[in-house]
């Protein structure tokens, strides 16, 4: 670097001149302490960064006292101490380092340690453009490669450097470098990494970092830094994707002004261009390209900009403003994949918010598809996300939003999960694609749906009717069935007949009338229920056929099971527990089933229990297990 | 395709990120400290929301020890952006006549500082502060956010971050808590000054080397700027051509020896300067107190 301190002593002018023409590249570094991380991360400054006195004293004196370079500049010991933070319980996800050489300016986003080390890759490589993967050249390729070259392509990240790290200590030898490529070659191609560059280095002794070693003659470079200095940036690339631009705030200084400000995502835009805004998908064109520095003829991926439209439509913040003939997709239910970022699980049915570019709305966790091993790249069954697990899930919104697949645009593409309670950033997220089938749900109807509540709830809704004479013994299997629902932790409620006519249809006699108008009460109680997420007990005699089949029709097919509770009438007279028989028969109850008011047998019961054959218990037991049979619970 | 400079990228994510925090934050403000990273914000903000001119206040918690030239320049640069400016000076601290050279640099700070501009934020009610925060400057900074939560007692909770994502920003919080937004977090001392240089953005003239009177203590350089300093016995200042790398109460702001009176000639020495940015403050000496220390009680 001395040639750069000559010019700037030299010429400041020219110094200055060339550092305007500078890019900025962003990059993380994978691998853990022992792969010599922070030893390549502490070179690549020292290498580039005109280090200060100061700092090099203080190198000098700890690399002597608590160094493991013998003496030697450790070059680790720039990276300020990350152990001694981690012993004061400070969590550092991830910390940022510059540095940068003539032609770029670099950030690194280094991520430490094996502790939540997904949660803390994948927040460092969610902005970067370029991954190095760290190989120690002893070792060769260990799970742990496996698992970093996996997030970053998770990450869509195009560019990776794998550093085959300490070649000082394999003799520099050649047909080692050759056989870790091989044996990592065909692993990045199943994960679909494209571009891969292979580096023989050593950050410790300085080998192919800044130029080429001549202990490796059999290497051709380029060298870390001159890879790093010229690989392709991806906001270069995502200037040739189709434009985007999320709005994100409006600006209206006056009646004469009304701007959509945002940073553009992707693309490129030119003064007069044809636009469509999204969702709503109404077209206009750009008016101007408004800056402080004066109206420009276009703006790429990269710039924050205010656009200024030729028609009076409504744009508003979370809108995307698009090429009007390569617009993003609308959806509101999508697949995404998911990074768990937090102690509390993911849960399927529940919701969070979900910020994608400058829109935030709410998305229901539906089935979470899989999740996947990181080390063995295995699908698993799920029906959580622990902190550090990652998994394909269905999304529900309440409302649709545009996007890009995240394998075509990192910037449209992705999205964070805030909890609603804490407020904390619980997850984050890269859409795949849409699901179709939410076209024609109507939006209203997806806020926290009985889909919902069931998957919060971790079992289906249903009714189980129970009809029959009174005395027949109806709420007495009823009971027991829901207490033995209860203690199986399933969500219950019961609605007894009589216990309903105390409220809600205290106002209902027994005439027929108002019998069919007691049921279909019920049947819609139990129906809301159901939406709920409950398993509802209903315990009515509900002697007609043609209100059990409204009741029936108001639920879903294989959500209403009607249980005749087929006790004789005679024996149910016999019985005659709360003395109403005795009173009907001498004439002081009208209208009693039996009696004088008919009763209309179930034709076809999903369950027929014969009182005369079995106990209430054994009658319980036996619905509990057509329940199962039926899928409605899992164990009994 | 024209790809961007790093100047350009960086101008374009706290602009980004500015925005994010007027579209979301209930009453934002920014903090106005009249330095160069100061003079970058405010320039940016005026970018950032043009035509409309800022819309939030500059709030400056005064401690009333800045140099002469500082307040010059507060006035000047509110007189050009049309922005409001508060001025906060903790009332306790002028009662008590709080100062350096009697309290020390860390009640100083403490009281003028610290306090004056928790007491600042509560009295306005502002929920979202912009601050000059960058993470090469030092260490804690380094894994700080961009969007930084303090609770309502203004506590900085480092093992309770929320991880920051793409430029997808969560921007929530609950009643009484409170952002410290740092937009130019990626930006390095050299990219401040080069975008200074590039932007022609006024910056304090002491920055650059003048003649002016100083005294020697303890190894740093001190400016008399005025007659509330006191001599010790025997001492008297001086002329000679000094300029700052970093501004804040005149009496713990260390002068350093130079030529440098123009921006390539400041950004010369800086590149060849063999010390780093801090060293001239007093108050990251003060070894009771680190910085990390300080950010939890609430110290910007």
């Amino acid at each position: 670097m001395a040639h750069v301190s000559e010019l700037i002593s030299s010429d400041i002018g020219a110094y200055l001149k060339a550092q305007e023409r500078k890019g900025l590249l962003r990059f993380i570094t994978c691998g853990s302490v022992d792969d010599g991380k922070s030893s390549l991360i502490g070179r690549l400054l020292f290498e580039s960064k005109l280090l200060f006195e100061d700092q090099l004293a203080t190198l000098a004196s700890d690399s002597k006292r608590i160094g493991t370079t013998g003496g030697e500049l450790d070059f680790a010991l720039l990276l300020d101490g990350l152990s001694a933070e981690r012993e004061q319980g400070i969590t550092i996800d991830v910390a940022y380092r510059f540095f940068s050489t003539e032609r770029r300016k670099f950030i690194v986003a280094d991520t430490p340690g094996h502790e939540q080390y997904t949660r803390n890759m994948v927040t460092g490589a969610s902005t970067a453009d370029v991954a190095i993967i760290l190989i120690d050249a002893r070792k060769g390729v260990l799970t742990q490669t496996r698992r970093h070259s996996y997030l970053v392509s998770l990450l869509g990240i195009r560019h990776i450097a794998l550093a085959i790290n300490k070649m000082d200590l394999v003799e520099y030898s050649e047909s080692r470098f050759l056989e870790i490529q091989h044996q990592f070659q065909p692993f990045a191609e199943q994960i679909g990494l494209k571009d891969v560059r292979y580096l023989p280095i050593s950050a410790v002794q300085g080998d192919n970092i800044t130029r080429l070693s001549e202990r490796t003659p059999w290497f051709r470079g380029p060298s870390l830094m001159e890879y790093l200095e010229t690989v392709e940036v991806d906001e270069d690339r995502l200037q040739r994707a189709a434009f985007r631009l999320p709005v994100q705030w409006v600006n209206r200084p006056n009646l004469d002004f009304r701007g959509f400000a945002g940073l553009v995502a992707s693309g490129l835009i030119r003064q007069g261009a044809r636009v469509r805004i999204s969702p709503a998908g109404t077209l206009s064109s750009v008016a101007r390209i408004v800056t402080a520095d004066g109206d420009l003829d276009q703006a790429v991926a990269g710039q924050s900009v205010t656009l200024t439209l030729r028609d009076e439509i409504d744009v508003s913040r979370g809108d995307v403003i698009s090429a009007a003939d390569a617009p993003p997709e609308v959806a509101d239910q999508f697949e995404a994949t998911i990074v768990w970022m937090h102690e509390q699980p993911l849960l399927r049915g529940r919701s969070y918010l979900m910020k994608i570019g400058a829109k935030t709305v709410t998305a229901t966790i539906l089935p979470i598809k899989y999740k996947i091993n990181v080390n063995t790249l295995e699908q698993l069954a799920a029906t959580r996300l622990e902190l550090n697990e990652i998994g394909v899930c269905v999304l529900e919104l309440d409302r649709p939003v545009a996007f890009d697949p995240y394998e075509l645009n990192r910037e449209t593409g992705a999205f964070i999960l805030i909890d609603r309670l804490s407020n904390n950033t619980v997850g984050a997220g890269m859409l795949r694609f849409a699901l179709r089938r939410s076209q024609n749900v109507h939006w209203q109807a997806l806020d926290v749906n009985k889909q919902a509540h069931t998957l919060l709830n971790g079992h289906k809704p249903c009714v189980l009717w129970f009809t029959g004479y009174s005395g027949a013994g109806k709420s007495t299997i009823a009971n027991l069935v829901e207490k033995r629902l209860h203690a199986l932790a399933q969500h219950t409620y019961l609605l007894d007949g009589d216990n309903v006519r105390h409220g809600l249809n205290r106002d209902l006699g027994f005439t027929d009338v108002d019998r069919v108008e007691n049921i279909r009460r019920v049947a819609e109680v139990s129906r809301l229920m159901v939406d709920a997420g409950l398993i509802v007990l209903v315990s009515f005699i509900s002697p007609f056929r043609s209100e059990r089949r409204m009741a029936r029709s108001l639920l879903q097919v294989g959500e209403f099971l009607e249980i005749f509770v087929d006790t004789p009438l005679a024996a149910a007279e016999e019985r005659d527990v709360k003395g109403l028989y005795k009173k009907a028969r001498q004439g002081q109850l009208k209208n009693f089933t039996g009696i004088d008011s008919p009763y209309e047998a179930p034709e076809n019961p999903e369950i027929r229990i014969d009182t005369t054959q079995l106990s209430a218990e054994e009658a319980a037991l036996h619905i509990l297990a057509e329940m199962q049979r039926r899928g409605l619970i899992e164990t009994i | 395709m024209s790809t961007l400079t790093h100047l350009q990228r960086l101008e374009a994510e706290s602009i980004h990120i500015m925005r994010e925090v007027l579209a979301e934050a209930d009453k934002p403000v920014m903090l106005y400290s009249i330095g160069k990273d100061s003079a970058v914000m405010v320039h940016l903000a005026k970018k950032a929301f043009y035509p409309a001119p800022p819309p939030f206040p500059l709030l400056h918690v005064d401690t009333t020890w800045k140099f002469r030239d500082m307040y010059a320049m507060r006035e000047r640069v509110v007189r050009e952006s049309g922005m409001q400016l508060l001025v906060h000076q903790n009332p306790e601290a002028v009662a008590l006549g709080i100062n350096p050279f009697t309290h020390g640099s860390a009640v100083h700070t403490d009281v003028w500082k610290t306090q004056g501009l928790k007491q600042a934020l509560d009295k306005y009610g502002f929920d979202a502060a912009f601050g000059g925060g960058r993470r090469d400057e030092e260490k804690s900074r380094a894994k700080e956010r961009v969007f930084s939560f303090r609770s309502a007692q203004h506590h900085w909770d480092p093992k309770n971050q929320r991880p920051e994502l793409w430029h997808l920003y969560n921007t929530r919080k609950r009643k009484g808590e409170s952002i410290r937004v740092f937009p130019i977090s990626n930006w390095t001392e050299l990219d401040v000054w080069q975008y200074i240089y590039l932007q022609s953005i006024p910056i304090v003239p002491l920055y650059f080397a003048r003649e002016r009177p100083v005294v020697e203590r303890d190894g740093t350089l001190i400016m008399v700027d005025d007659e509330r300093m006191p001599l010790n016995p025997g001492e008297k200042p001086t002329m000679k051509k000094v300029r700052f790398r970093t501004l804040g109460c005149y009496p713990l702001t260390g002068a350093i020896a130079s030529e440098a009176d123009t921006l390539p000639a400041i950004i010369q020495e800086m590149l060849l300067t063999r010390t780093s940015e801090r060293q001239g403050r007093v108050i990251d000496h003060d070894a009771a107190a680190s910085m990390e220390q300080k950010k939890q009680e609430g110290y910007f």
